[in-house]
């Protein structure tokens, strides 16, 4: 018999070996109690959190928490059922009336992840014969999305405009073709040059989605996302979110003005075949939607906060993933996957979660110390960030 | 024809052949030339542009010597 197994042992070994040097384990991570949006006890430690995408620090706010228990106590713990037979609550369509109104959009669905979004947006609406052309940097439920459809899947280089526009004007006129951008890239923590990638797009044809996973809540006037900061919403078919950064619960959506979306309702298998969201985190959600639309304030301290990490980072030496603090996301490039991974225990026992991140999640086979910022995090707890950089940094000697 | 595309693939390869390997059109790209994925997908946007063509993820996923992508550029270009 052929051990189905034997294909990962490839990657077993690299986890011995990472594990055998004593460090650690940075994927096995149990944060015992969570005291706020950026603090934690992980073994046994108190821990500014520094790697969890909760952007605007909903996850504690009194109304997303009033909200979700009264519809908790009101209608029960679960769905038990699917949002097009017994699944769709009161909530359900509360939330996506929320997020109409969060992106003055005529339609919206949600879906029981983000992950679950692209997957099934990009999979139902691409099919056989038609093409999408998409940034070879993309998260991998678009690539999952891409493998899931019949569609025909071109890659073009991260953020090059001229390699879409190339790749466009060489495929069929006459084929659907849709182009799935990303507001922010999370790896790296950079934004897409939409102005531009939605004019080509558009010239040749093509329907354009873009995910704001990463910029919800922040990004723009009205925190909808890099599309709004561009001015560039009216020509984006399709955005895509999530509920699990910002809005601080969990769940994906889809948001469009396409005259007939609410067909997608009945032919989008992600959406059809898995069971609806619980009430609680349909309530939250739409009361943390509700609220981001008038963050402003909050916003403003997320900007300070990341301006501030970013160059008190490169004023300490380190090697960040972006010129400029672009979004809530700055990642540190830390130069292999062993001393990342000695740099990120350093910083665990100077009580500072970050992300490790490594291939194939990351580009160019980078390793990155990922931290993601907190419209909650105080000026003195990133004055905090930054000593505990520069001493872990110094000990495992990525910086002088 | 087929022959220039090939000239052409085996000199767009030629800078990407760090390791120096010997090519036939038998070679693969991940067993001989030892590419990983960054490498491979610079690569295609090479032999895209070269040849104003477009080798789908669909299509590169069938492509494993260097002989099918000389076949395949030759009935994209045709």
């Amino acid at each position: 018999m052929t051990d189905l197994f034997s294909k990962f042992d490839p990657f077993i070994a690299q986890r011995a070996a990472l594990l055998s040097t004593g460090i650690t384990d940075p994927f096995s991570l149990v944060m015992d109690q969570v005291l706020s949006p950026t603090r934690a006890i992980c073994n046994g430690r108190d821990t500014i959190l520094l790697g969890t995408y909760n952007y605007m620090g909903m996850t504690f706010d009194a109304d997303v928490i009033e909200a979700g228990q009264r519809a908790m106590a009101e209608f029960g713990a679960g769905t038990t059922g699917s949002r097009v037979l017994n699944g769709t609550f009161r909530d359900h369509r509360d939330v996506e009336e929320a997020l109409k109104e969060f992106y003055a959009m005529d339609h919206a669905m949600v879906f029981s992840t983000g992950y679950q979004a692209n997957l099934g947006i990009i999979s139902t609406i691409a099919g056989k014969g038609d093409y999408v052309i998409l940034d070879i940097d993309s998260h991998a439920s678009i690539y999952d999305g891409c493998k899931m459809g019949d569609a025909e899947i071109v890659a073009f280089r991260h953020n090059d405009v001229d390699a879409l526009e190339k790749r466009l004007k060489r495929l069929p006129p006459e084929a659907g073709k849709l182009v799935v951008l990303e507001g922010v890239y999370s790896m790296m923590g950079d934004v897409a040059p939409l102005v531009e990638m939605v004019r080509v797009s558009k010239e040749n044809g093509a329907m354009v989605l873009v995910d704001e996973a990463h910029s919800m809540g922040f990004i723009g006037q009205n925190g909808r996302g890099v599309a709004e900061e561009q001015g560039v919403s009216d020509d984006v078919d399709f955005i895509i979110g999530t509920f699990s950064k910002s809005v601080g619960t969990v769940g994906g959506f889809c948001v469009s003005n396409h005259p007939k979306f609410e067909v997608l309702r009945f032919i989008c298998r992600p959406y059809v075949f898995t069971a609806a969201l619980p009430p609680s985190v349909m309530a939250s959600s739409a009361a943390s939607i509700r609220k981001l639309m008038h963050g402003s304030n909050k916003r403003a301290h997320l900007w300070e906060n990341s301006r501030m990490l970013h160059q008190g980072l490169r004023d300490l030496g380190f090697k960040l993933g972006t010129e400029t603090p672009q979004s809530a996301i700055i990642a540190v490039i830390m130069p292999d996957l062993e001393r990342g991974a000695m740099m990120w225990e350093a910083l665990l026992h100077e009580g500072l979660y970050v992300n490790l991140a490594r291939p194939p999640a990351t580009p160019a086979g980078m390793t990155l110390l990922r931290c993601s910022l907190c419209a909650e995090h105080t000026a003195e707890q990133v004055t905090g960030i930054l000593a505990r950089f520069d001493r872990a940094g110094r000990k495992i000697g990525i910086i002088g | 024809m087929s022959d220039t595309v090939q000239d052409q693939i085996y000199g767009l390869i030629g800078q990407f052949n760090k390791k120096g390997v010997a090519l036939t059109n038998a070679s693969t790209f991940a067993g001989d030339l030892e590419w990983d994925s960054l490498t491979v997908m610079d690569f295609v946007a090479e032999v895209e542009d070269a040849f104003d063509i477009i080798i789908s993820m669909n299509l590169q996923a069938e492509i494993e010597t260097v002989g099918q992508l000389v076949a395949a550029v030759a009935r994209l270009k045709a």
